[in-house]
């Protein structure tokens, strides 16, 4: 631990920093911006933001398991994101999240192996009157059934046939 | 007349909120602007292209409203633009075919107040949203924006607490808690600095009100809390926002910036000697923020974890130091009390509960969107009146209140009046006013199974009984809804319901146990029926679901073999069709899409 905490300071994460005063409660910002920019938070962002804040690096693990908007693992080029807020579930979201499983061999929560696509769940996009909604990467789409999703993955280059 | 007409600043107003945008209402206005631009020899007075917030029609979206002519067009595709422009634009003439359908009357209505939608509603929190452009600061001062803060601003804070007070406003993040009483016991603190919050972490799954105030209005939320601000000597304020929502984060941003070019927030505000900075924190998605203490964790820095509340905010809040925390939609309201006064707000609603509620009406209803109404309207004004009836031809079954905190009301009690005690009555309750409506196709275990696992991913894990008894409940739930129920389960899960809603520490965990509760007290025989014949009648419970077509209602359209996406069902043209029991994954798309009611559950 030692080691890594007195090894050349990484500057890849300072343009991010240097927006913020070294004061603990802009640490979920931070690492936000960080998230945003590297898809995820890489090991060495949480040494080089504690060393910054001058906060324990258990604090930030804490945090970064805490909150949805944080994800310790690697996400993929393509973030789908399904949603599974109430309108979305009694709409049917259960079967459309199953058929993303299938069309692409992963569980919420995975990447696939060749680091295309990562699927999510998340609880409600606000967007209830497209129910049941998809999102991938920025772009939503509505009324989504199970005819529609391998459609809709293989504009992505999904490869959508599963095997059988 | 027309000469008036054709003189006066003509507007075209397209919602931009985040479900039009979804059916790429941006791609409208700008081909709205290119087109215009490039014809722009041949009309005289160039139409305003505004982008707007959110008009909470948005099963109807993208919408285009025309003003002065009173025109609104719903579900515009950009094709449909070079007719909008050659007939509404230069000529004033409508297009039948882009006006709202009413069913009720069977014909095409021109104008919004002519349309069932919108002519029921009372809007004050929303009363800006979909007239003005968010991000135009003149628009809001055109509709008499910041002028309660000038008003507040010559008036003394006690008159001003006061007033709130007396207009019997209640929280409208969930509680209900008394605003004019919060501000008050804060006030009486004489402890400095002090601060001012906004929650927008709108958590609860299915409401939108929140984000469409925050994209649509975000000027209204600013000076309420202003004038709080000046009321309880507050410097500073934050506005918390839900991460997921970026356009929100984005416009409350830029709003922000205008507020301080125009000498309403910063320092000596309009020459009062009363100063107020606002910052914007983004939410770190966490169900759990919407409690107030983990929400003023979440600002400082920490993990938002809640604390117990023998302290309140009011008195040590962030930082350790008086802080006033309201919802969206309650800061939204005070510039209207305050400009219009307490009598006349008190005027509206029932005895205790006053004003108007934004409710979300979502599910399996016809007219999804977002609806303002005087508190104590009744669940059937909201479902059948605004809300249009159901969707298809089935029946209406349950109602679903207040997120995953409150209950679900069946159809007996659809003339119940909505107020914040009338819901708790019945063991539902107001929450941000989320309200999902259900129909025979939903199954009540599998909606009380939705919320307990929502709930079991979001309890922070600080206190055991919300941590395990929640587990044990879903686990429970799990076992009835895959045909494992046994008997003596319903009494189980009431017992170790009323332990969670006894010994939780904070308002999650205390709250998590309704939707069980209020799904067992009012739809037990379908709990019943799951644990003791293994069958759910609504066919959503995979294991406990088998589908068949009944001959006698089948037409043969080939409607469902064709949209089958197992290959499942087989027969001829014409002929009754019938479903391969062995292929079926069960999703349920046929029983959806017949139009025969053809298809049934075992």
């Amino acid at each position: 631990m030692a080691n890594i905490l007195e090894a050349d300071p990484d500057t890849s994460f300072d343009e991010i920093l240097v927006k913020y005063p070294r004061e603990q409660r802009f640490t979920l910002a931070i690492m936000q911006d960080i998230q945003n920019k590297h898809n995820y938070l890489p090991k060495e962002s949480l040494t080089v933001v504690a060393k910054y804040l001058e906060v324990p690096i258990s604090r930030l693990f804490s945090m970064a398991t805490f909150y949805k908007a944080l994800s310790l693992k690697k996400k993929g080029q393509n973030i789908i994101k399904v949603c599974d807020g109430t309108a979305c579930h009694i709409r049917s979201s259960a079967t459309l999240i199953g058929e993303v499983e299938k069309a692409l061999g992963i569980k919420p929560g995975d990447i696939t192996e060749d680091e295309k696509f990562s699927l999510e769940t998340v609880s409600c996009l606000g967007s209830c009157a497209l129910a049941p909604v998809m999102v991938i990467n920025e772009t939503y789409y509505g009324s989504v059934n199970a005819m529609k999703v391998r459609e809709i993955l293989s504009t992505y280059g999904g490869n959508t046939d599963d095997g059988e | 007349m027309m000469e008036n007409k054709q003189n006066a600043v003509r507007k075209i107003l397209v919602c931009c909120g985040t479900g039009c945008l979804a059916n790429h209402s941006m791609d409208i206005v700008k081909n709205l602007k290119t087109k215009i631009a490039e014809s722009g020899l041949e009309i005289s007075v160039e139409p305003l292209v505004k982008a707007t917030g959110c008009n909470g029609f948005c099963e109807k979206g993208p919408i285009v409203k025309f003003v002065p002519d009173d025109i609104s067009y719903y579900k515009v595709k950009v094709s449909d633009i070079d007719e909008i422009i050659a007939q509404t634009v230069i000529k004033h003439e409508v297009i039948e075919r882009l006006l709202y359908y009413d069913v009720v009357v069977g014909k095409r209505v021109k104008s919004q107040m002519e349309n069932p939608f919108y002519s029921k509603q009372m809007k004050i929190a929303l009363r800006n949203i979909g007239e003005i452009d968010p991000l135009e600061v003149n628009d809001y001062l055109e509709r008499n924006g910041y002028l309660a803060l000038r008003k507040a601003l010559l008036m003394s804070p006690e008159a001003i607490l006061t007033e709130v007070e007396k207009s019997g406003l209640r929280g409208r993040g969930g509680a209900g808690f008394p605003t004019g009483r919060k501000w008050k016991q804060c006030d009486s603190y004489d402890s400095f600095p002090k601060y001012v919050i906004c929650n927008g972490d709108e958590g609860d799954p299915g409401a939108f009100m929140d984000r469409s105030i925050l994209e649509g209005d975000p000027h209204s939320i600013i000076e309420g809390m202003l004038i709080c601000g000046y009321a309880i000597k507050a410097s500073q304020g934050f506005i918390y926002i839900r991460n997921e929502y970026s356009l929100a984060v984005r416009t409350m941003l830029e709003a922000i910036i205008h507020a301080e070019e125009k000498g309403f927030l910063g320092n000596n505000i309009l020459g009062s000697g009363f100063s107020l900075t606002l910052q914007v924190v983004r939410g770190g998605g966490a169900f759990v923020c919407g409690e107030s203490t983990a929400l003023i964790a979440s600002i400082e820095g920490r993990v938002g974890e809640p604390r117990a509340k023998y302290i309140r905010s009011v008195e040590k809040g962030l930082w350790g130091q008086p802080t006033v925390l309201n919802n969206v939609e309650t800061w939204a309201n005070i510039p209207e009390i305050l400009a219009k006064g307490a009598d006349w707000f008190n005027s509206i609603g029932t005895e205790k509960s006053k004003g108007t509620k934004v409710f979300s009406l979502v599910g399996k209803v016809k007219n999804t969107g977002l609806v303002e109404v005087p508190m104590g309207a009744t669940l059937r004004d909201l479902i059948f009146d605004i809300g249009g009836g159901i969707l298809g031809k089935k029946k209406f079954k349950a109602v679903q209140t207040g997120g995953p905190s409150g209950g679900c009301i069946p159809s007996e009690l659809l003339d119940l009046q909505v107020d914040f005690d009338s819901l708790e009555a019945v063991d539902s309750m107001m929450g941000s006013g989320g309200m999902i409506v259900m129909d025979e196709r939903t199954c009540m275990v599998d909606t009380a199974r939705y919320y307990l696992n929502f709930l079991a991913e979001e309890s922070c894990g600080k206190c055991v009984p919300c941590r395990e008894g929640i587990k044990r409940m879903l686990e429970i739930l799990n076992d009835i809804c895959n045909g494992n129920g046994r008997e003596g389960d319903i009494e189980l899960l009431l017992s170790i319901g009323s332990m969670v809603n006894e010994a939780a520490l904070c308002g999650l965990g205390k709250s998590a146990p309704n939707p069980v509760i209020s799904t067992i007290k009012y739809f037990r025989e379908e709990y019943e029926e799951h644990i003791r014949s293994k069958r759910c009648s609504a066919g959503v419970c995979k294991d406990l679901t088998d589908f068949f077509i009944n001959p006698e209602d089948c037409v043969g359209c080939g409607v469902c073999k064709k949209n089958c996406v197992a290959d499942a069902i087989i027969g001829n043209p014409k002929e009754a069709h019938t479903i391969e029991i062995a292929k079926c994954i069960k999703c349920g798309n046929c029983i959806d899409i017949c139009k025969f009611n053809a298809v049934k559950v075992l």
